[in-house]
């Protein structure tokens, strides 16, 4: 028999030490209610988050890695938006 | 986000295979860079790391029936919480498994499908019956142990996906092995009986634990190119030596003797085991192991037994969509 197909959902996690929520993985669930309490036994069995957010896969639009390049590359050359570009003489002292 | 890769097959590399890009691919590969879903990759790294992946999520989900066995009789109630938990994570594993090996382009329902249908492998130790409480210790501590040392290197395996997966289920993976030794400790301490127990059990299971890293490097079909892909970094010889370098003095400490009279130590220190039986493993492989029909049983009995409760809440979220929608239009 064939089984239809289950939506994905992507899973995302604020763990205890008060970071943001992190991409932890996929599930498949029929509903957001269903998602949320897949996501609780499969990502947190051992207390790793406080939060969960469970967001539909095919809500997320995502940049193509062919086009890393023209995505990316803007921002490696302007090496003067680091703060060590900057000269400051050892005698100013930590700035 | 990985579904994109579902979408994209067609248009993207089902075709092309043009040299330069496989060349790029496999300098990527050489500087130590993770291959993402959605990257170019070549067709039969898509198939090799389907398959093994694939194979590994439903060895994680086959593992749960030995070990489901012993579940009602373990013999306290630290113990039953312990195996509960343990199962639980072997089904975690499968799924974050799965997640993985879907994001190369096959659904779950495909991979699961091609198992319930006897097209997919899994693991050849699982074939093996759980005998007494015994074997549940045996479990943890060698199939665990094995399991451990074929996986710590998967943590470094090109395949971000994949690799990713394997850093949490090693982590989950050193629990079930010590609580395995804790049980074999506890039954070598323990009456005649059941010291005689786990010794029975060492004896059952150590030979077809040796055999899950695979047919020796002479054999291995897969190994070459996934050594050239990164995906194994260790050839099945090398890892069957580390595991059995790293069980013996354990075995000592518990007393028992490792089934392999002729085993001696070289003087490098490695374990030097007896030839291993592959015409067994052959035969567990191809269906003719103590316990495959049983457990393609379980697994095919328990999909169908779910197939209501994946009907209904198909059934109910579409129902609710539907009433969602209507309640926008008014």
């Amino acid at each position: 028999m064939a089984t239809p197909n289950t939506p994905l959902w992507e899973v995302f996690i604020r763990s205890r030490n008060g970071l943001a929520h992190k991409h932890v993985g996929s599930l498949h669930a029929s509903d957001a209610t269903m998602a949320l309490q897949a996501a609780r036994d499969i990502y947190t069995r051992r207390g790793e988050g406080l939060s969960i957010w469970v967001v539909p896969s095919t809500a997320i639009t995502a940049s193509d890695p062919a086009e890393k390049g023209m995505m990316f590359e803007p921002a490696e050359t302007k090496i003067y938006r680091h703060p060590t570009f900057y000269e400051v003489p050892d005698e100013v002292g930590h700035m | 986000m990985y579904t994109q890769a579902l979408n994209m097959a067609e248009a993207d590399d089902r075709h092309i295979e043009d040299v330069a890009r496989a060349a790029q691919f496999q300098a990527r590969i050489d500087a130590e860079e993770r291959i993402e879903p959605n990257d170019w990759m070549p067709a039969a790294y898509r198939k090799t790391l389907t398959r093994q992946i694939s194979q590994h999520a439903h060895s994680e989900i086959v593992g749960m029936l030995p070990e489901g066995n012993w579940i009602t009789r373990a013999p306290s109630l630290r113990r039953k919480a312990a195996l509960l938990a343990k199962v639980q994570d072997e089904c975690g594993h499968g799924l974050y498994l799965y997640a993985a090996a879907e994001t190369l382009g096959t659904s779950r329902e495909e991979l699961v499908d091609a198992m319930l249908a006897g097209k997919a492998k899994y693991s050849s130790i699982f074939n093996y019956p759980t005998l007494t409480w015994a074997d549940i210790g045996t479990i943890g501590w060698l199939v665990d142990g094995a399991a451990i040392m074929n996986q710590i290197p998967l943590c470094r395996c090109s395949y971000g996906p994949y690799a990713r997966a394997m850093i949490r289920v090693c982590k989950e993976e050193s629990f079930h092995q010590r609580q395995g030794y804790e049980i074999m400790l506890t039954l070598c301490r323990g009456s005649a009986e059941q010291k005689a127990m786990a010794q029975d059990a060492l004896n059952r299971w150590w030979w077809p634990v040796l055999m899950m890293f695979g047919p020796p490097d002479a054999t291995s079909q897969h190994s070459d190119t996934s050594t050239k892909w990164k995906i194994k970094r260790f050839s099945n010889d090398e890892l069957r030596q580390k595991f059995v370098d790293a069980t013996v003095p354990q075995a000592q400490y518990l007393g028992l003797a490792i089934p392999d009279p002729d085993m001696t130590q070289d003087a490098d220190g490695h374990w030097r085991y007896s030839e291993i039986d592959w015409t067994e493993f052959k035969q567990v492989l191809a269906g003719n192991g103590p316990c495959n029909r049983d457990r393609m049983a379980a697994r095919r009995k328990a999909h169908e037994d779910g197939a209501w409760v994946r009907e209904a809440a198909a059934a109910y979220a579409a129902k609710r969509a539907h009433r969602q929608t209507a309640q926008a239009a008014e």
